[in-house]
């Protein structure tokens, strides 16, 4: 190949990249379903689109910004060749969960060329308790098999009817929800209810289907004072027990993470809407944020999308390798280390090599 | 385990396509680049206010003799099918290294789909061509020889064979490279020619003297309020950077603020698929010259990453009040045009790069970048040996 310049092959390379691996805050999965070794089995591929907090100012006016943190992810799904089997919307839509903002959501999203497989997050659902999105949207929680695939979608970011009861009025308990460090604020749950029909869900799925949980919030703990918390998640965690292989999915976090609980491999999407800081980092203060993390590189307040990105991930033979592909700042591998038994960020795991966060604001 | 039985996709090619593309990234990287680039050069001082050293490749240091040899082959206009194009033509030493085309002109008449960049402080860019499609002077030096809408020749050798039938040319290739006449090849005459516009830079303008000689005077009221606003509320420093002890305007990126993208955004997933399929080269200098679609594309044309469509590089300010009309596609005539075009925050598309949005300035606030713009003229600009 010539020096700075492309062969036809490797435009292809390049528009094969774009057009299959491209562009956002979504993951592209690809899935082999057949589990470990080499038999028969039939990959696909989703994308993952998260936490565009579409905000709502007056009239037909919404913040720019977040607006077009979402087309740029809607655009470039629909520029994948091939075009993934449906994209998993993560939740967050709405900033304070009206129905403009909402309705507005959906008018953009309706420009994706493949169904949208919807998880509700905390903005979109305590102005009116998800009733409008039930209405207009999807369930709350609800099932679905794809290509051998066992996928679960929970709502995680219910909470205490005391709590909810706290309030005088919807938009009041709204905007106590969707403030961040709140000490006003309640941690997530699943609930019992949803964990009985979880139970119910997975009892005819055998040990061996690869089960794919997407949830808004973390189903684990990471630090409670800024909600990356979920009350009950070691119960979803002991259902989830049986099974060879669970890839949690989740959005809410805006930042790059992942974890490994036990059988359990957790991955958090980023935001098309702007990046959260690690708590560590912002608060220096106790939490959970998992040991093998290593933080992602601080961000540049000029850049829009600095912080915000997209990510792909290959599940070739059952194991996950995210690639985050941030824009406008280094792109992150993080791959499952059979020796280690848990995911290591492939490039800056060694403390020589890590990029130092942003400590002060 | 069992799965279903078909498959809308061929799993393998996925996979693959996968890999190729995460090797792609790891290999061909903008950062990567740059620090092998940065092993390859030394530094010469520029010796002009306002003005960084020269980077120059280790393999191709600075000469005297060279930098003639390559001054009077900028000039050739034999180098061209028909005889009448040389790299002056679209590069005016007389008028600040541009020719004031919106597209400029080939043999025959023939026009391309993008604006002539000045030459002016080209030696300072880490990539050339407004898709940043080639390293270094050297190697864009070669490209347009051969562009049948530039010079048109049919191969380098129709050059070669020119130099090397020319007494004076082999007199000067052996003064300068020590070589007989048969071994002058084509890298020779970039090398020429690229250490010709090595010696093509402007500095002490009044800005530098404002900013660099702390001359108070040297700016008027009004630009001074401009260079505020460009440092501040117009957020032109993020991308055309001014440094604390020199100046050179850019980023070394690319970024997309919608100008002409509106052409192809609409269809943008037909003209992708129909790249992929087609037989041309879609990276070819041709291509992106003859193409208006390909031009369209931008820095993916070149990186396939889709972060890059309709991305360009950012140029230089220098003498800009010189160097109109404006932007890749030369569509805009003014200043007072590329201002309004910051305003209102790029041409809306879903590539938009971050940090354009809209600015909110007052007219009074638009005279006053225009103002500070036009302080960046330099007093005497470079121009060919003698």
């Amino acid at each position: 190949m010539e020096e700075g310049k492309l062969s036809r092959k490797d435009f292809l390379r390049g528009a094969g990249g774009l057009l299959a691996a491209s562009i956002v805050p979504m993951s592209l999965v690809e899935i082999a379903c057949g589990g470990r070794g080499k038999g028969t089995h039939e990959k696909f591929t989703f994308a993952f689109i998260s936490d565009p907090h579409l905000t709502h100012i007056k009239g037909t006016n919404f913040v720019r910004n977040f607006d077009s943190g979402l087309n740029k992810a809607i655009e470039t799904v629909n520029l994948m060749f091939p075009r993934p089997d449906f994209v998993v919307f993560g939740g967050d839509l709405a900033q304070l969960g009206k129905r403009e903002e909402l309705d507005h959501g959906m008018e953009l999203l309706s420009k994706l060329k493949v169904p949208v497989k919807f998880v509700i997050g905390e903005h979109d659902y305590y102005l009116d308790l998800g009733k409008y999105w039930q209405d207009k949207i999807s369930k709350l929680n609800y099932s679905f098999d794809h290509k051998g695939v066992h996928f679960v979608v929970l709502n995680s970011i219910l909470t205490y009817d005391t709590w909810i009861n706290r309030w005088k009025t919807p938009e009041e308990r709204m905007n106590e929800m969707a403030r961040l460090d709140n000490p006003n604020g309640s941690p997530f749950m699943v609930g019992d209810d949803q964990i009985s029909w979880l139970k119910k869900d997975l009892e005819n799925i055998k040990s061996g289907t690869p089960l794919v949980v997407l949830s808004h919030s973390p189903l684990y703990k990471i630090y409670k004072p800024w909600n990356f918390w979920t009350d009950d998640a070691e119960k979803i965690q002991s259902i989830l027990d049986r099974f060879d292989n669970v890839t949690v999915f989740h959005g809410h976090v805006h930042q790059v993470l992942y974890n490994q609980i036990k059988n359990i491999s957790f991955y958090a999407l980023m935001s098309t809407a702007w990046p959260w800081p690690y708590p560590e980092s912002y608060t220096q203060s106790p939490h959970y944020i998992p040991k093998m993390t290593v933080f992602m590189n601080r961000q540049d307040p000029f850049h829009e999308r600095d912080g915000t990105g997209w990510a792909f991930v290959n599940m070739d033979n059952a194991r996950e390798e995210m690639h985050y592909k941030l824009w406008e700042n280094k792109d992150r591998i993080v791959k499952y280390d059979e020796s280690a038994g848990h995911p290591v960020d492939s490039t800056y795991q060694k403390p020589e090599s890590r990029i130092l966060p942003q400590t002060h604001y | 385990m069992k799965v279903s039985l078909f498959s809308r996709i061929d799993s393998k090619f996925l996979g693959y396509i996968f890999l190729i593309f995460i090797f792609y990234c790891i290999s061909c990287g903008p950062k990567e680049k740059k620090d092998t680039d940065l092993t390859e050069l030394t530094y010469i001082p520029s010796g002009i206010l306002g003005l960084p050293d020269i980077p120059v490749p280790k393999n191709n240091p600075q000469s005297s003799d060279k930098v003639s040899l390559g001054a009077k082959l900028y000039s050739d206009k034999r180098f061209s099918l028909d005889g009448t194009v040389s790299c002056a033509t679209c590069h005016k030493p007389e008028q600040a290294f541009v020719d004031k085309l919106k597209v400029s002109k080939g043999i025959k008449n023939l026009t391309g789909t993008r604006n002539a960049p000045t030459v002016l402080n080209a030696a300072y860019y880490r990539t050339q061509f407004w898709d940043g499609r080639r390293n270094d002077l050297e190697a864009q030096s070669k490209d347009p020889l051969l562009n049948p809408v530039e010079h048109g020749l049919s191969s380098h050798d129709d050059l070669i064979k020119i130099v090397r039938s020319d007494p004076d040319y082999t007199s000067k290739f052996k003064t300068v490279f020590g070589i007989d006449p048969d071994s002058i090849g084509i890298d020779h005459v970039a090398m020429a020619i690229a250490s010709f516009e090595r010696t093509i830079i402007s500095g002490n303008s009044p800005f530098d003297r404002y900013r660099f000689g702390k001359e108070e005077k040297a700016l008027s009221e009004s630009a001074i309020r401009g260079l505020n606003l460009y440092m501040g509320k117009a957020r032109c420093q993020d991308c055309h950077m001014i440094g604390e002890t020199y100046a050179i305007f850019i980023d070394d990126k690319f970024h997309n603020l919608g100008v002409g993208f509106k052409r192809i955004q609409p269809k943008l997933e037909e003209i992708l698929q129909k790249k992929s399929e087609s037989k041309n080269n879609p990276t070819s200098d041709e291509e992106i010259l003859t193409n208006i679609e390909s031009s369209e594309l931008g820095r993916f044309a070149v990186t396939g990453v889709s972060e890059d469509l309709g991305a360009f590089k950012t140029p230089g300010l220098r003498n800009i009040a010189l160097t109109s009309p404006y932007m890749h596609d030369g569509s805009l005539t003014s200043l007072e045009q590329v201002i309004d075009l910051y305003d209102r925050g790029g041409e809306s598309n879903p590539f938009l790069s971050s940090g354009i949005r809209p600015l909110r300035l007052s007219g009074q606030e638009k005279a006053d970048l225009v103002s500070f713009l036009k302080s960046l003229t330099s007093p005497v600009l470079p121009n060919m040996p003698k």
